[in-house]
């Protein structure tokens, strides 16, 4: 199972490193969604995959039973969740103003600002 | 209540007053300033606390350490809540002249205090993954801060600003996982437990490089700056001011956070990589600043440069060399904010940014010249003000050998100082350019400003040259500050006694 996660993460950062690097500004919101949600995968992924086990601590000890599962990643992934929603709802905000200000969807139009 | 509570309470609280006060432009303003000074306040509290009594500690909700989410404040974060709410009063007062009504019925005041609200929170945690939280709460705030107005230049600054620090918190969220399962704990003093018991540093040095790059790219440290220069000079001038000083030395400050007290294992390789980085850093940040003509853009070079010696001090890692970086940090973000708010003052009476176009400010405003020279001369790293004794430290520890770098570290030295050479060349250009040489024939007359405009601008500036000063006069007071610092930096263990209650 972490092997079939490990190569779709690893699919999916590659997804996203493809849509930033692209000039459109609505493939650049998607590669910041495709970002976020790999990361959040790594998150899932990283400490082990338990299957079937339950995340509970025996009542006399602090901490987890070897074998369980760990809940700690999955409120993590939840407050990474929420924050990238918020985020990336801003996000497109700001592009589509952006795109209006500028007149184009091309990041290329965008450089009247660079040094 | 406590001084470390009360500091994480005061900004939300003026954030939400100056929310309520939805209808009411005087209460807003008010809100905003008073909220500052409040911070102040509390932050002067802190710091008397922290220097007394040592390390603070806050269980939120009670949970202990290593369970719940633990606050800290140790003598380095101290520090920082302190300058920044020192920012913050200076920014709030001068954004009362400067910040349109538009912007500021929008809620400018309150953005203003939810970013200094992640701030302050980023300094005071002690918990990796909160430190991700309130990186989002500053991000989230400073975005909306740099595209209120919705002027074209704000958003194309807006959109790379956004998208670099959003891939740079994908860098530390995927970190903190990757950390996560390595060492199976979230709270930095657990994790630097775990890190010591570790037999085989060598992933961990893989992760260490995952928060170099997070870090470093909010830092502005190079090869990651390059949002930097191409959306720092896009906002208002207040806000650039409080950008400049503060956001990016929440970067430096968490690199140094967890390169002292977690990955210092393996320091033949990550503070090598530092001090490599560190001296481009410097290079580049001064060499982009001495081509440029634009007031604001040649400071945005500035501040990678500067950022460059605060990264070498960690990199060299002796106590000099710490306690240098960290008194470094405190004498940059006063300057640098200054030098940002006068930048305004020189738009505001010569109608333009660009150096070429401005001239003769010092025959039309001799007091703003004045006010210039001083944190100008700073950052050059002229005696007797702070930029001379940040600098000093910095070169003298590059230079005392005791590190382990051994003779690079000298080189890095001669670096340090020739870039200093090069940043005094660039102020001397802006002190040419827009105070020195005669106005251009076709430039409109000098403005005046109204009274009531010159104290809310010249106010602010000349409190912070004023801190400049006094820190030159009495490097040795504020030295001493930095000094304890660096020693509870370097030896992690009061850090981890405070936190977990045991003697690791």
């Amino acid at each position: 199972m972490e092997l079939v996660l490990a190569i779709t993460i690893g699919a999916l950062f590659a997804a996203a490193a493809y849509l930033l690097l692209r000039r459109s500004i609505v493939k650049l919101v998607l590669g910041i969604a495709l970002l976020s949600q790999a990361v959040n995968l790594v998150i899932l992924t990283a400490p082990g995959l338990r299957v079937g086990a339950s995340p509970f601590v025996p009542g006399d000890s602090t901490a987890l039973a070897p074998g369980a599962a760990d809940p700690l990643p999955q409120a993590l992934i939840l407050t990474a969740i929420v924050i990238s929603f918020g985020v990336l709802a801003f996000s497109l905000a700001l592009f589509q103003r952006a795109d209006k200000s500028v007149g184009s969807d091309d990041l290329d139009d965008l450089k009247n600002t660079d040094a | 209540m406590d001084p470390l509570t009360l500091s994480l309470l005061v900004p939300p609280v003026s954030g939400v007053a100056c929310l309520l006060a939805w209808n009411s432009p005087a209460w807003r303003k008010f809100c905003g300033v008073a909220g500052m000074a409040a911070l102040l306040a509390s932050a002067l509290w802190l710091m008397a606390d922290v220097s007394a009594n040592g390390i603070r500690v806050l269980a939120v909700g009670n949970w202990p350490a290593p369970f719940g989410i633990v606050m800290v404040a140790d003598l380095t974060a101290a520090i920082m809540v302190l300058v920044t709410a020192i920012t913050g009063l200076a920014v709030a007062v001068y954004s009362l002249a400067e910040i349109d009504e538009g912007r500021e019925k929008h809620g400018y005041f309150a953005f203003l205090h939810f970013m200094l609200f992640g701030v302050c929170g980023a300094f005071l945690t002690g918990d990796i993954f909160n430190m991700f939280v309130w990186f989002e709460v500053m991000l989230i705030s400073s975005f909306v801060l740099m595209a209120l107005g919705g002027e074209r230049p704000q958003l194309e600054g807006a959109v790379k600003y956004v998208v670099l620090n959003l891939i740079s918190s994908a860098f530390f969220l995927a970190a903190c996982g990757i950390l996560y399962a390595k060492l199976g704990t979230l709270n930095l003093a657990d994790l630097a437990v775990r890190a010591r018991e570790l037999a085989d540093p060598a992933l961990l040095t893989v992760t260490a490089s995952l928060f170099l790059v997070a870090f470093g790219l909010k830092a502005g440290i190079f090869p990651l700056y390059f949002w930097l220069p191409a959306s720092y000079h896009t906002p208002p001038v207040a806000v650039s001011a409080v950008f400049a000083g503060l956001l990016t030395k929440v970067g430096v400050y968490a690199l140094i956070r967890v390169f002292t007290l977690v990955f210092d294992q393996d320091i033949g390789f990550t503070h090598s990589l530092l001090l490599v980085l560190a001296g481009l850093t410097m290079v580049t940040g001064v060499l982009g600043a001495v081509v440029q003509y634009d007031f604001r853009r040649l400071l945005s070079f500035h501040i990678i440069s500067q950022i460059g010696y605060m990264i070498l001090g960690l990199a060299l890692f002796t106590p000099l060399a710490l306690a240098g970086a960290v008194f470094y940090i405190f004498h940059h973000i006063i300057v640098k904010a200054n030098l940002f708010l006068i930048s305004g003052v020189a738009h505001k009476l010569g109608g333009t940014f660009d150096l070429k176009k401005l001239g003769g400010l010092y025959r039309s405003a001799p007091l703003v010249a004045i006010l210039f020279f001083i944190p100008a001369m700073s950052l050059g790293g002229i005696p007797p003000l702070s930029g001379f004794f940040a600098k000093f430290a910095v070169v003298k520890a590059s230079l005392a050998g005791d590190s382990v770098h051994g003779t690079a570290a000298a080189f890095l030295a001669a670096v340090a100082l020739a870039v200093g050479l090069l940043t005094l060349f660039s102020m001397t250009k802006i002190w040419a350019e827009a105070f020195w040489k005669k106005a251009p024939s076709d430039s409109p007359p000098p403005r005046r400003m109204a009274a009531r405009e010159a104290a809310l601008l010249l106010g602010p500036i000349a409190g912070l040259a004023a801190i400049t000063l006094a820190i030159g006069f009495a490097p040795e007071f504020f030295f001493s500050f930095a000094e304890r610092a660096a020693g509870q930096l370097l030896d992690p263990r009061e850090y981890i006694r405070a936190v977990t209650g045991e003697a690791p």
